[in-house]
């Protein structure tokens, strides 16, 4: 069983949390997700030009750069976070220009090395998927794929197509962490999703607190929170870490008991 | 460059969007089955004769097309000064500044809000650098009585401070974009973030050949009357076709309006003008082509100003118009299989084009063309006396009077 695998068999929903590589003191903050009880950690590689993002995670992509992150950093970031937690399944999440910048084998072995799970690639639609897919997928990485609410039932097979490791469903059609949708339009796309895949299903932008991420847990197999935390990270500065891993476990209780 | 050369140069992009290695569909997955149908709605009005006629008409009434085919006289002569015997070549311009609202970004814009309104879209967003694309959208709005958004970088909103008024005065909301470096490229972002929270009843009117496909063909396609109006004004004129086109290129729309329907004429050289900035040697400038490597931004796979980690560099030029790091992806795939040659102009060599043609034709051209009026002062001496250069005044000069001023150390 891969460790993605693992993390979603649980009896209840996986609780997914996202921060932004090179915000704040990274290292201390993916210890504290963990320590909260995170199931999976994806770690935002920082962009210039972060077009699917809201001002949360735009500021903290500016951030990151601000203080010099580069691509190097990222994946020494990763190597050293699967060096602490073996176990614990890592995504990087971004966009397209910093992951194909050295060609997408780079890329791909270059993660694979860090001990990178899944790679999800905001503006590589599955149109595009020889931009990068071939290339994670023969470095044993998933790639890790979304679907909105403009993902209608006859495109669903096209962006299940090569795509592992879990489906992020976008709940709401717009940019991460502003708007939240209603929990009955989020049961009824989980249920049509679920019904055309066996790979577990994570629900994400616009979740902030632990209520929405119960309601959520009820019917997908896994939450995804980020501008939340992104936004702890902008608050708090470097000493972020005892928030973050007071909110993460104030979700992951919340999911538990849904 | 052990790529065959294509039988034709004008049957791009592929079913996929790909000009060879450029083009494309990079977005979100949230736009991709918007762009899909945009795709099917383009292609259903481009076998419509009925959508023809009413961009026709328009084009002709409301635009004023054709725009005059000039020979450029008293310019002519004075580069013939400095060159040698017999040469010289006869510099005709494509007069596209004296199109209503002044530049070429309105052809685009009739065909866009036509196809907008195909679509049954009830809000119209668009993006703006010096704003005459924003003026351009703004104006087909009001036209059609449409509620219209334009984002623009807080520095340009700052610099072009005339075109704001002209925008809001059309009616439309102008929305200051202060992410990142608050130039065209935020702007860009910032319209395709609403575009993603508003998919079921926006229209972004893109203003160049660039974005995902279908963008770059459908933009070219309506620029590319620009090129078939001069074609056949060339050889009313002159008898022949030109043996040189000159355009400049932020974007590149006017450019490829131009060239494209020469693409398949092989006697016909063209010559693509990006911004130098300050110079092609440091970081200021905005010469994607030349100063740029492949990447992919905003929806397509095109030469990008950007670092070694993949990261947007800023561009700059003196012309707000050219200051994006980015190309369309058309000018990316004609550039590497050569039928196309591209070339950067400094700022204060376009400053130089811009007063050339003040003074010697009467006309006050944007500071974007002046950039190709450069290009046009080093090749035209180098040519022979009945050779013909035709270059695309894209735009005119209105606009930049107080850049120019600032530059020249002029108060007004």
């Amino acid at each position: 069983m891969t460790r993605l695998q693992n993390a979603f068999s649980k009896p209840q929903a996986a609780f997914v949390a996202f921060i932004t590589a090179g915000d704040g003191d990274t290292a201390a903050n993916l210890d504290a997700l963990v320590e909260g009880g995170a199931d999976v950690i994806e770690l935002g590689m920082p962009f210039t030009d972060p077009m699917a993002d809201g001002p949360a995670i735009q500021s903290a992509n500016l951030r990151s750069l601000g203080k010099g992150t580069t691509t190097a950093d990222v994946l020494q970031m990763a190597t050293d976070f699967r060096e602490r937690h073996p176990d614990v399944p890592l995504v990087l999440m971004g966009y397209a220009n910093p992951m194909i910048r050295r060609g997408p084998e780079w890329f791909a072995k270059a993660a694979a090395g860090a001990g990178v799970d899944g790679v999800i690639c905001v503006d590589i639609p599955p149109e595009e998927d020889d931009a990068l897919g071939p290339a994670l997928r023969e470095q044993g990485i998933s790639p890790i794929r979304l679907a909105t609410p403009t993902t209608d039932a006859k495109r669903l097979p096209k962006v299940l197509e090569g795509s592992s490791g879990f489906l992020y469903y976008v709940s709401v059609a717009g940019v991460t962490g502003l708007q939240q949708a209603a929990a009955g339009s989020i049961e009824e796309a989980v249920a049509a999703l679920k019904a055309a895949t066996d790979i577990p299903v994570a629900v994400g932008f616009g979740v902030r607190e632990p209520a929405q991420a119960a309601a959520i847990a009820k019917h997908a197999d896994g939450v995804v929170v980020g501008s939340a935390f992104v936004d702890l990270v902008g608050e708090h500065g470097a000493n972020a870490a005892p928030k973050l891993k007071e909110l993460t476990a104030s979700m992951v209780a919340a999911i538990k008991s849904a | 460059m052990n790529q065959t050369t294509p039988n034709s140069f004008r049957n791009g992009p592929d079913e996929r969007g790909h000009f060879g290695d450029f083009g494309g569909r990079y977005v979100a997955e949230t736009l991709m089955p918007l762009i899909l149908d945009l795709e099917r709605e383009y292609r259903a009005a481009q076998q419509d004769p009925e959508f023809q006629r009413e961009f026709d008409d328009l084009l002709e009434h409301y635009v004023g097309r054709p725009s005059p085919m000039y020979y450029a006289e008293r310019l002519t002569e004075e580069l013939r000064k400095g060159a040698e015997p017999g040469m010289g070549a006869q510099v005709w311009f494509k007069r596209d500044e004296l199109n209503h609202t002044g530049a070429h970004k309105i052809n685009n814009c009739i065909g866009q809000i036509l196809l907008a309104k195909r679509m049954g879209k009830t809000r119209i967003i668009a993006e703006t650098g010096a704003g005459q694309h924003g003026v351009a959208t703004a104006t087909v709005c009001a036209r059609f009585g449409l509620p219209c958004v334009i984002y623009m970088g807080a520095e340009d909103v700052a610099r072009q401070s005339p075109n704001v008024f002209r925008m809001k005065l059309l009616g439309a909301e102008v929305v200051p974009v202060t992410s990142g470096g608050a130039t065209l490229k935020d702007a860009m972002n910032e319209g395709l973030r609403d575009w993603v929270a508003n998919v079921h009843d926006t229209f972004y009117i893109i203003g160049t050949a660039a974005g995902p496909h279908p963008y770059p063909e459908l933009v070219r396609n309506f620029q590319s009357v620009i090129g078939t109006e001069a074609r056949a004004q060339l050889l009313a004129r002159t008898g022949k076709l030109p043996d040189l086109l000159i355009a400049c290129i932020g974007g590149g729309s006017n450019a490829l309006g131009l060239f494209h329907p020469f693409l398949d004429d092989p006697d016909v050289k063209m010559l693509g003008v990006e911004a130098a900035g300050h110079g092609l040697d440091g970081d200021e400038h905005a010469a994607s082509l030349l100063g740029g490597a492949p990447g992919v931004l905003h929806g397509n796979k095109t030469y990008l100003l950007q670092d070694e980690d993949g990261q947007i560099t800023e561009g700059h030029s003196i012309s707000a118009g050219l200051d994006y790091p980015g190309i369309g992806p058309e000018h990316a795939w004609l550039k590497d299989t050569g039928r196309v040659e591209y070339t950067a102009v400094t700022d204060d060599e376009a400053l130089e084009g811009f007063q050339l043609l003040c003074r010697t034709e009467g006309i006050i051209p944007a500071l974007e063309p002046s950039h190709a009026l450069a290009a046009v002062a080093k090749r035209a001496p180098q040519m022979r006396e009945d050779e013909i250069i035709c270059m695309n005044l894209c735009g005119r000069g209105d606009k930049d009077i107080f850049t120019v001023a600032e530059k020249l150390g002029v108060e007004i």
